[in-house]
C-alpha cells in the first residue's frame, strides 16, 4: 500500500537530512506505529506519503504509484484515498460536528444525498451519534478528536494517517481513540500512526517502526515502544538529534 | 461541484472581509467611471463629426468693396470674375470633389449676419456693403478641402477660401484632451484597483487558511479551493462596474440630455444608448481586471 525505496529528504535550510535512505513497506490493511523522538523524521515521512513534499532522493509509492511523478492536478485524487488526523484536531470552529464532517465531502463534490446518508453513519461509527448539532468548543478533547477521525474516514479512504492523534489527550481518552482506530483498521483501512505514547504502543502489540535522526533503526512486528524507562530513553536519545536542529526541522515540517 | 456550497463560501468570504470588499467596489467604480467617461467623450467626438461633416461647407469668399487681400486690388468682384469662379467650380477638374455649389448674395449674407448677431451692437452698425458675396461649396469628401483652397489661391476676385471644419477643431481638441485626462486617471485608478483586489484576496486567503488547509488534505481540487476567492474578487469588481454604468447613465440622462442639449444647442449630443455601448466594455474590464489580479495572487499565496 505504501512503499518507500531508499528515500531521503533534505530541507533546503538544514544541513542534515530529515530522512536518510528509508526503506519501508506497509501492506494493505496493516496497522503501523511510527515512533521516535521529536525531529526524528516522523512528520516528514507522513508528508511524503501525502505528497505535501517530494523526496529529494528515492521513490515513494502509494497504492502502486510513484507520488513524485503524479501531475499536480492528480494530487487531489491521491489525497482522496487518504485520511489524516492531527494532534490538534483542526476542526472548523464555526461549523457543527455534522458540518465539519460533511465539509470533507462537499469540497470533493459529493451529492447532498450521499452526504446526508454517509455522515450520520460515520458519526455513529466514531461514537458521536446524537451530537451532530454541537459546535467543536462544546465537545471534550476526545470527542473533538473523534470528529476529526470521522472527517478523515468519511470518504472511506484506503489509508489513514495519524500524526500523534493522542498527543493532547489523557490516557483513558487516548485509549478510546486507539480503540476507534483499531476498529477502522479492521474494516481493511491501512493505518500509519506516529506517536509518543508508550502505553498505547506497548499494549497494542502491533508493528513498530522507529526512526532516529531520519534513519529507520527498528522495524518489528508486534514490538513495544522499546527502551522502557522514560527518563532513560530521553537521555539516551539526546545526542542523536541536536536540539537546535530538532527545532529547525520542526519548523520546516509545517502541514 | 455543489453550487449552493460555492455560493455559501463566497458569501462568508465577503462577509468576513466586508470593508475590503466595499473598498474594491468603490475603487473599481471610480476607475471605470473614468474609463467610461473617456469612451463616451470619444463617442461624442464621433457623433459631432458625423453631424458636422455632413453640413460643413467650404466658403469661397469673393472680394467685397473694402477687401485688402492681394487678389482684390481691382476692388469689388466683377460679374465676369464671379462667373469665372463658378465655371471653375463646375469644371471637370473639380467635379470629382464638388458635390454642389450655392451662391450667397450680399443680401443673403446680411440676413444671416443679422440673425447670427441679433441684439448685439455689431448687428446694428453693419451694412450690407461690408459683407462678401460667396460660393458655398459642399464637398463629396469633406477632408479634401485643401484641393479647393489651393485651386483658388491667387485667383482674381477671390478674397479667401475658408473651411468651416477649422471652426470646429477647437471643440475636438477640447474633447480629445478631456479623453486623455480621463484615460490617465483611469490608468492610475485601475492600477490601484488591481493592487487592492490582490491585497483583499490575500487577506481573504489568510483568514480562511484553516478551511483551505483542510480542503487540501481531503483532496479538494484546485478549482474548488480557488474558485470562491476568484469569484469574490470578480463579484466585487462587477458590482463596481455596475455602479460606474449607473453613474454614467445618470450623467448622460440628466447632465447631457436633460441640461446640455438645451443650454448649449450647438451640436448633436450622445444619448443614453451610447452608455449601453460602453457598459459591456466596462463589465468586461472589471472581470478581466479582477480575474487577472486574483489568479496571480492565488498562485502566490494559496498553495494547493
Amino acid at each position: 500500500m505504501i512503499r518507500f525505496e531508499s528515500v531521503s529528504k533534505a530541507y533546503p535550510r538544514s544541513r542534515r537530512p530529515a530522512l536518510h535512505r528509508v526503506n519501508l513497506d506497509v501492506e494493505r490493511g496493516e496497522f503501523v506505529f511510527l515512533v521516535g523522538a521529536s525531529g526524528s523524521g516522523k512528520s516528514t515521512l507522513l508528508r511524503l506519503v501525502l505528497r505535501e513534499d517530494v523526496a529529494t532522493r528515492g521513490h515513494v509509492y502509494v497504492a502502486g504509484r510513484d507520488v513524485a511523478r503524479l501531475s499536480s492536478w492528480k494530487v487531489p485524487h491521491l489525497r482522496r484515498q487518504m485520511g489524516v488526523v492531527f494532534q490538534d484536531f483542526r476542526l472548523l470552529p464555526s461549523k457543527s460536528v455534522f458540518d465539519n464532517v460533511a465539509f470533507a465531502l462537499q469540497v470533493i463534490g459529493k451529492s447532498r444525498h450521499h452526504i446526508a446518508q454517509v455522515v450520520p453513519e460515520t458519526l455513529e461509527l466514531v461514537g458521536l451519534a446524537g451530537k451532530e448539532r454541537r459546535l467543536p468548543h462544546e465537545l471534550s478533547g476526545g470527542e473533538q478528536q473523534r470528529v476529526a477521525v470521522a472527517r478523515a474516514f468519511v470518504n472511506r479512504p484506503a489509508i489513514l494517517l495519524a500524526d500523534e492523534p493522542t498527543g493532547n489527550l489523557d490516557p483513558a481518552t487516548s485509549e478510546g481513540i486507539m480503540k476507534l482506530l483499531e476498529r477502522i483498521n479492521r474494516t481493511g483501512t491501512t493505518i500509519v500512526m506516529a506517536t509518543h505514547d508508550h502505553g498505547l504502543v506497548d499494549a497494542s502489540k502491533k508493528r513498530v517502526v522507529e526512526l532516529e535522526g531520519g534513519v529507520v533503526v527498528r522495524d518489528e512486528a508486534d514490538g513495544g515502544y522499546g527502551l522502557a524507562p522514560v527518563t532513560g530513553m530521553i537521555s539516551a536519545q539526546m545526542p542523536a538529534v541536536p536540539p537546535a536542529q530538532a527545532a529547525g526541522e520542526r519548523e520546516g515540517a509545517r502541514w | 461541484m455543489n453550487v449552493g456550497f460555492l455560493i455559501g463560501e463566497i458569501a462568508s468570504g465577503l462577509r468576513r472581509n466586508l470593508a475590503m470588499a466595499i473598498s474594491v467596489v468603490l475603487v473599481t467604480f471610480v476607475s471605470l467611471v473614468f474609463v467610461g467617461a473617456g469612451g463616451l467623450l470619444q463617442l461624442q467626438v464621433a457623433q459631432m463629426k458625423d453631424y458636422w461633416y455632413d453640413r460643413v461647407q467650404v466658403s469661397v469668399f469673393l472680394c467685397a468693396k473694402d477687401s485688402e487681400a492681394p487678389t482684390c486690388t481691382s476692388g469689388e468682384v466683377t460679374a465676369a470674375q464671379r462667373d469665372a469662379v463658378l465655371a471653375e467650380l463646375q469644371s471637370p477638374t473639380l467635379a470629382p470633389y464638388v458635390e454642389s455649389v450655392q451662391f450667397e448674395s450680399k443680401a443673403d449674407a446680411f440676413k444671416r449676419f443679422q440673425e447670427q448677431f441679433k441684439g448685439t451692437a455689431i448687428a446694428d452698425s453693419a451694412t450690407e456693403d461690408q459683407l462678401n458675396e460667396s460660393y458655398r461649396v459642399k464637398l463629396k469628401d469633406p477632408t479634401k478641402y485643401e484641393v479647393v483652397t489651393q485651386y483658388f489661391a491667387g485667383t482674381p476676385g477671390v478674397e479667401e477660401v475658408q473651411d468651416q471644419r477649422r471652426v470646429l477643431d477647437p471643440f475636438f481638441t477640447v474633447l480629445n484632451v478631456a479623453t486623455a485626462v480621463a484615460g490617465g486617471f483611469a490608468v492610475v485608478m485601475i492600477i490601484a484597483a488591481a493592487l487592492l483586489i490582490a491585497t483583499t484576496i490575500r487577506l481573504s486567503a489568510f483568514s480562511r487558511r484553516r478551511e483551505t488547509g483542510i480542503m487540501r488534505l481531503v483532496g479538494a481540487s484546485k478549482v474548488v479551493i480557488q474558485l470562491p476567492f476568484l469569484l469574490e474578487g470578480v463579484l466585487a469588481s462587477v458590482v463596481g462596474a455596475g455602479l460606474a454604468v449607473g453613474a454614467l447613465y445618470a450623467a448622460v440622462r440628466f447632465g447631457v440630455q436633460g441640461w446640455l442639449v438645451e443650454a448649449l444647442p450647438l451640436f448633436g449630443y450622445i444619448g443614453t444608448h451610447q452608455v449601453w455601448l460602453v457598459a459591456p466594455v466596462l463589465v468586461g474590464i472589471a472581470v478581466l481586471l479582477a480575474g487577472t489580479a486574483s489568479v496571480t495572487t492565488l498562485s502566490r499565496y494559496l498553495r494547493v
